[in-house]
């Protein structure tokens, strides 16, 4: 059964780690939904497993079970070479730690996953240049990251994850490391992409204040969604 | 594919002053093992050179048959008399035939550098000796007289060792000598030798009227055939006949060989320890880029990428340390003169010599290292796990 409108399926999906003789399950049979244009808000309390849903949304960790269906196509049983092809084309991440190449200037940074595409240098240019735009940071294109404070370096990553137009952007903990005040100006940038350019945007958050910026609230305990209205 | 391993690459590059100490460490180990090994076969290649150069394809030399050296041969005068009268002899403008009957006994010197005893060869000489060395150039004073307690001495001599100044006495073994010249060959290792009179040694040394070798200069280097079949056919001559070139490169082989298995062994083994020290060093990088390597997977980036820049940064520090060895071997030895003792057992003062053949050995042998010492942490920056984008 595939919802057509439905960008996500997980089916079923398993978690779980073997710590010595132990195997503990992160979660266990769980399914959901995510609509194209979502902006979903993860929560829950540490170890709940917010994370490790996002690295099975995203691709780069695999269930133990269950399916990740995107799109209609399973991407849980693809091979690494695919998958890795599948995140350049789909996914874009936003990391609490920004994840920068400390020796790139910001725009080398966010042309990185133009790379991986059969994009000219100059076409590269105005993808980066625009994506810059896109977070105010255009003026500080040929800064290192260490002359950047930190929500700059943010809004930079964010640069780089929406660079190639991926379908869906992966956030964890993406004002973790912020104050309040510039962790309020990148969530209104990425409730901007949400919003405006329609991007699909799950966003991993122990900060109910930052959740409060989504559309949609999830809280992840025990294995288990809870889902929380908007008002 | 093309444009990710340029991207990575240069990424890696970029990165190595961030680790410049075990950097730095890495390139001057590999310096010090292109530095050692290179050091070696510039002694080796300058021996040789040096040797080489002192033979000529025209002068022929008779030992002892079996003698193998100069110092154990032994020839009578009457196998001079035999040999004068051989065929393939050149003849002197007074119609004599240009041979030399030689003998040297071993003196000791006072060294420069170190103050310390080293033997010298004391050689006596017919008076054609001379003429039978090429590149025989008297730089100062003159000949000694026959008969008399007159030497001259090798260029290198008299730069290497105390007391040997033109005008001076110096006592050798229990006589008193005058230095009356000082002569040059050329850079051969006559020029380690002092020369005297052929009698004067032949008495002094209490050596009766035997010699050591017999040089000759022959008519052409063809006529090595002729002499060797006569000396072969006379039952009353038992000597070796060997052209000068062939004597010294027999008597050079085994220093040679020597240096050549000193110094591949030692490079090969400290080869072992710097190639640790490049694995270390890129384990180092990798770990230290642990997490840029995963947001690059996360991204897309295949693993080929992070391997090849690993392997690439491993062999251009490689490459760095092959290029410091090389440069600082050939400031610091390249025409640096030494000495080691040649196969008489006396000084053979040498130049080293760092030839482009052994800068290509050495840095040749500083990218295996670089690789070997790169690959297995390549391997580990191309596995790189991906949750590893979540480390701070």
């Amino acid at each position: 059964m595939t919802d057509a409108s439905a960008l996500y399926q997980l089916k079923g999906l398993s978690k779980r780690y073997t710590r010595g003789k132990e195997t503990v399950a992160i979660f266990d049979g769980l399914d959901m939904t995510i609509s194209q244009g979502d902006f979903i808000a993860i929560m829950g309390p540490s170890g709940s497993g917010k994370t490790t849903l996002l690295n099975l949304l995203g691709g780069i960790d695999k269930p133990s079970s269950g399916e990740v269906v995107f799109e209609g196509q399973r991407i849980d049983n693809l091979s690494q070479g695919r998958l890795a092809k599948w995140r350049a084309k789909n996914a874009g991440f936003i990391f609490q730690f920004y994840n920068l190449m400390p020796t790139l200037s910001a725009a080398q940074n966010v042309e990185l996953p133009l790379l991986l595409t059969s994009l000219s240098g100059k076409a590269r240019k105005e993808r980066v240049k625009t994506a810059l735009d896109i977070v105010g940071m255009v003026d500080r294109a040929g800064h290192r990251p260490g002359q950047l404070s930190g929500g700059q370096q943010q809004r930079v990553a964010i640069a780089r994850a929406i660079v190639a137009d991926p379908k869906v952007l992966l956030a964890d903990e993406p004002t973790g490391d912020l104050d309040r005040t510039t962790a309020d100006e990148i969530l209104q940038t990425l409730q901007l992409l949400n919003k405006e350019l329609g991007k699909t945007i799950i966003m991993v958050t122990h900060d109910p204040e930052a959740a409060s910026y989504a559309a949609r609230e999830l809280h992840l305990n025990k294995g288990r969604f809870e889902e929380k209205g908007k008002a | 594919m093309l444009k990710q391993t340029t991207a990575v690459t240069l990424l890696n590059l970029r990165s190595i002053p961030q680790r410049w100490g075990m950097s730095l460490a890495t390139v001057l180990s590999i310096a010090l093992v292109v530095g050692v090994l290179l050091g070696f076969m510039a002694m080796a290649s300058g021996f040789r050179a040096t040797v080489d150069g002192a033979g000529s394809d025209d002068v022929a030399i008779m030992l002892r048959g079996g003698a193998m050296a100069e110092m154990n041969s032994n020839v009578s005068r009457d196998d001079v008399r035999l040999v004068e009268i051989a065929p393939g002899i050149a003849m002197g403008d007074d119609g004599e035939p240009l041979i030399s009957s030689e003998l040297y006994v071993v003196a000791d010197g006072i060294k420069r550098t170190t103050q310390t005893r080293a033997n010298l060869a004391l050689r006596g000489l017919g008076r054609h000796g001379p003429a039978l060395r090429p590149q025989f150039d008297m730089l100062e004073g003159r000949m000694f007289e026959p008969g008399t307690a007159e030497l001259v001495v090798g260029e290198s001599v008299l730069r290497e060792f105390d007391g040997f100044e033109l005008g001076q006495s110096i006592r050798l073994g229990s006589n008193e000598w005058t230095v009356v010249g000082v002569f040059s060959t050329g850079g051969s290792v006559f020029d380690s030798e002092i020369w005297a009179d052929l009698g004067v040694i032949q008495n002094l040394y209490d050596r009766g009227s035997s010699v050591q070798t017999i040089r000759a200069r022959l008519t052409s280097p063809e006529a090595i055939e002729a002499l060797s079949e006569y000396v072969e056919n006379e039952p009353r001559l038992n000597l070796e006949v060997l052209s000068e070139r062939a004597y010294f490169a027999r008597s050079a082989g085994g220093t040679t060989n020597l240096i050549m298995f000193l110094g591949w062994p030692l490079a090969f083994a400290m080869a072992i320890g710097a190639l640790a020290g490049a694995w270390n060093a890129m384990y180092a990088s990798v770990d230290a880029r642990t997490r840029e390597l995963a947001t690059l997977r996360a991204i897309g980036f295949g693993g080929f990428p992070a391997f090849f820049a690993a392997i690439t940064e491993a062999l251009v520090l490689a490459f760095a340390g092959g290029l410091v060895g090389a440069v600082a071997t050939y400031l610091l030895f390249d025409g640096v003169s030494a000495s080691t003792l040649g196969s008489g057992f006396t000084q053979v003062v040498f130049a080293f010599a760092v030839t482009p053949d052994a800068v290509v050995q050495g840095v040749i042998l500083a990218l295996i290292v670089g690789f070997l010492g790169g690959f297995i942490p390549a391997i580990r920056a191309a596995r790189i796990p991906l949750l590893a984008v979540h480390n701070d």
